[in-house]
């Protein structure tokens, strides 16, 4: 139904605080695209921008290829999903669903059919005559999603819609906000600081930081290849393990490979480990000693931290292990899934 | 929105925490009644002294039960009208007052949630300047004003008019600060919400702040109403006709220095019916408000 161009799009505040500092993102029809980043990247800026609710201080935003950047943000016909819902506390669940639809001057008969068929879809059905207070989080939340469905709109915003709810009713509802997505094919930005949410939902992940991007593209291609050290040390829970090069030498490492001169840094995902594998499969990776320092068992799989060349490093065992605090263990990495990252934290 | 808190059950010893004997107890009704009682005698002795005649008043000592002269003493006050004061009736008096208690109190309202609307939700050049020259004027006491006002009132020939009485008294910077630091509460997320719903400005002041402000206006109409009915100095001031008092005015004008001449059970009986309408106000508003309050809290 429609796409979402932004072109080098900047925010600076008035004090001279600049939020976001020349963003590009395209958006294809239908895809939901997540921008993922730690507090203050310029995440929420960029979708109010997007939305109409901050003004663009450079660059353009265009939504289905008109420039909307002086548009408001009723004309933008964008609907979107709150953090804390924004529910009219006042109104009841049918009226709240049914505002933005009267203030477009939609006729009476239209608007119960569009607010009754979103309830049902959402299962709301029942909790049409109450107030939002007497709606629990997860209700709550339901409404704040069916009053941005009932609209139709173009765009769909989400700005951590889930991050109120315990974490059971967020993995639940993660799933049914993807599921709607597809099922009605609206074009959505969605904003989190949740990197599992961002991996889970995204069609096109953006990882932002500082009011730039630091990498974007499908989120297992992010995963694989992380541009940076940030974007390793972001996506993906436990991090990757990082640890610093002394001139091409890792400190206590028994072997490593051929390393790239400007590499500073060493990064494996603890899931690459392995503990006390077959050397002769592991020609030409990592090998290193490492001191256990602690044990994690968490059922399906156990992670274990160790001390091992000048850093700590977290390694993923499945099921559950016999390892105790205070082992030493050989630690390997295939040579394929080592990553090399610069003095300036970019991949080599 | 807050989740609803379940009380901790009251326990009998919750109940006893101040007087834990009965004696205690008891002490502490008596000093209650007794607190009552003087609060409450000079009213009923007012009450008292409007059902006997002039000559009973007159006469001490004052019975302290009630006479017969109930219905002759009101309906003269009420419609007959009273000789001090030209014979304006005290009905005249009580519209009077009323007109001008609900145009203080519902002006106030309307100009300090507008101003506040305004300072909160839109920025404008100079909001702060404005802001904090609302601010200063709660530091001028409308008695310091009070002769400029007057000469602005003649000059405009608003003397003897409810305009006269009522719009110099409709600006509020308290109320003003009231509903602006209530406004500051309402989350950004919700006026937000309802820009991308399609609500204008006027659109969102209608049909999201007014219905969210229903108690704090009820609130702060009690209190407006209150004071516009007990204004005394500008009245006084910006009034000559007896039929343009109002019933505080009034009553002081009743009241002449030799006792002979003051008609004591009329004064009385208007002392009584200057009571009964801020009471009213504050009854009635009361479970209004309290149904406000369970509404938003539930």
């Amino acid at each position: 139904m429609a796409t979402v161009d932004l072109k080098d799009v900047r925010k600076v505040y008035p004090g001279g605080v600049e939020a976001v500092k020349g963003v590009s993102i395209a958006i294809p029809d239908k895809a939901l695209c997540v921008l993922v980043g730690p507090s203050g990247c310029g995440k929420s800026t960029l979708l109010r921008m997007i939305a109409g609710l901050e003004t663009i201080s450079a660059g353009t935003c265009s939504i289905d290829g008109k420039v909307v950047n002086t548009i408001g943000p009723t004309e933008r016909d964008i609907a979107m999903v709150f953090q804390n819902y924004a529910l009219y506390p006042h109104m009841k669940v049918y009226d709240n669903m049914a505002y933005g639809l009267r203030n477009r001057g939609m006729p009476k008969d239209e608007v119960d059919k569009r607010v009754r068929g979103t309830a049902k879809t959402l299962e709301l059905e029942h909790l049409l005559e109450r107030r939002p207070r007497e709606l629990s989080g997860g209700q709550r939340q339901r409404v704040a999603m069916g009053r941005a469905i009932v609209r139709n709109p173009k765009v769909f915003l989400f700005d951590e819609p889930l991050s109120n709810l315990d974490a059971k009713l967020r993995g639940q509802m993660r799933v049914e906000i993807k599921n709607l997505q597809r099922k009605l094919g609206v074009t959505s930005v969605y904003v989190t600081h949740d990197q599992l949410e961002a991996m889970t939902l995204a069609d096109v992940l953006v990882v932002m930081n500082a009011g730039l991007i630091e990498q974007q593209g499908a989120p297992l291609d992010i995963y694989e290849k992380p541009s940076s050290t940030f974007v390793a040390s972001f996506i993906g829970a436990p991090p990757m393990n990082l640890l610093p090069l002394r001139s091409g030498q890792l400190e206590g490492a028994v072997t490593l490979p051929a390393v790239a001169d400007n590499a500073a840094t060493l990064g494996f995902r603890p899931e690459d480990c392995e503990v006390g594998a077959d050397d002769a499969a592991l020609d030409g990776g990592l090998r290193l000693m490492a001191n256990v320092a602690g044990v994690e068992p968490v059922g399906a799989e156990s992670f274990l931290y160790c001390d091992a060349a000048g850093g700590r490093i977290v390694v993923r065992v499945p099921g559950r292990t016999e390892v105790r605090i205070g082992d030493q263990l050989p630690i390997f990495a295939r040579r394929e899934k080592l990553h090399f990252f610069g003095s300036d934290g970019k991949r080599v | 929105m807050a989740e609803p808190k379940a009380l901790p059950p009251a326990s009998g010893h919750d109940k006893l925490m101040i007087g834990q004997s009965k004696a205690g107890i008891y002490m502490a009704h008596a000093i209650l009644i007794l607190g009552i009682l003087i609060v409450a005698f000079p009213i009923y002795y007012t009450f008292v002294a409007s059902t006997h005649s002039l000559q009973t008043i007159l006469r001490p000592p004052l019975p302290l039960l009630p006479g017969d002269r109930f219905l002759e003493n009101y309906s003269e006050a009420l419609f007959g009208g009273v000789g001090r004061i030209g014979g304006v009736s005290v009905a005249t008096l009580l519209i009077n007052t009323t007109i001008v208690a609900f145009g203080i109190a519902i002006g106030k309202i309307i100009i300090s949630i507008l101003s506040a609307y305004a300072i909160v939700f839109f920025r404008f050049p100079g909001r702060m300047f404005f802001f904090w020259l609302i601010f200063i004027t709660l530091m001028l006491p409308v008695e310091v004003r009070i002769l400029p006002t007057y000469k602005v009132m003649v000059d405009l020939g608003l003397i003897d008019t409810y305009t006269g009485l009522i719009v110099p008294l409709i600006a509020s910077a308290t109320a003003t600060l009231l509903f602006r630091q209530f406004f500051l509460t309402i989350p950004g997320e919700l006026v937000e919400a309802a820009r991308v719903d399609g609500a204008g400005p006027w659109r969102f002041f209608w049909d999201i702040l007014l219905p969210l402000s229903r108690t704090n206006i009820a609130a702060l109409f009690v209190i407006l109403f209150i004071y516009g009915w007990t204004q005394y100095l500008w009245p006084l001031l910006v009034t000559n006709r007896n039929d343009m008092n109002t019933i505080v005015i009034a009553l002081r004008k009743m009241i002449s220095f030799a006792d002979a001449d003051t008609e004591w059970h009329l004064v009385m009986v208007t002392s009584m019916l200057a009571i009964v309408p801020p009471i009213l106000v504050v009854v009635l508003m009361q479970r209004w408000f309290v149904r406000g309050l369970v509404d938003t809290e539930k």
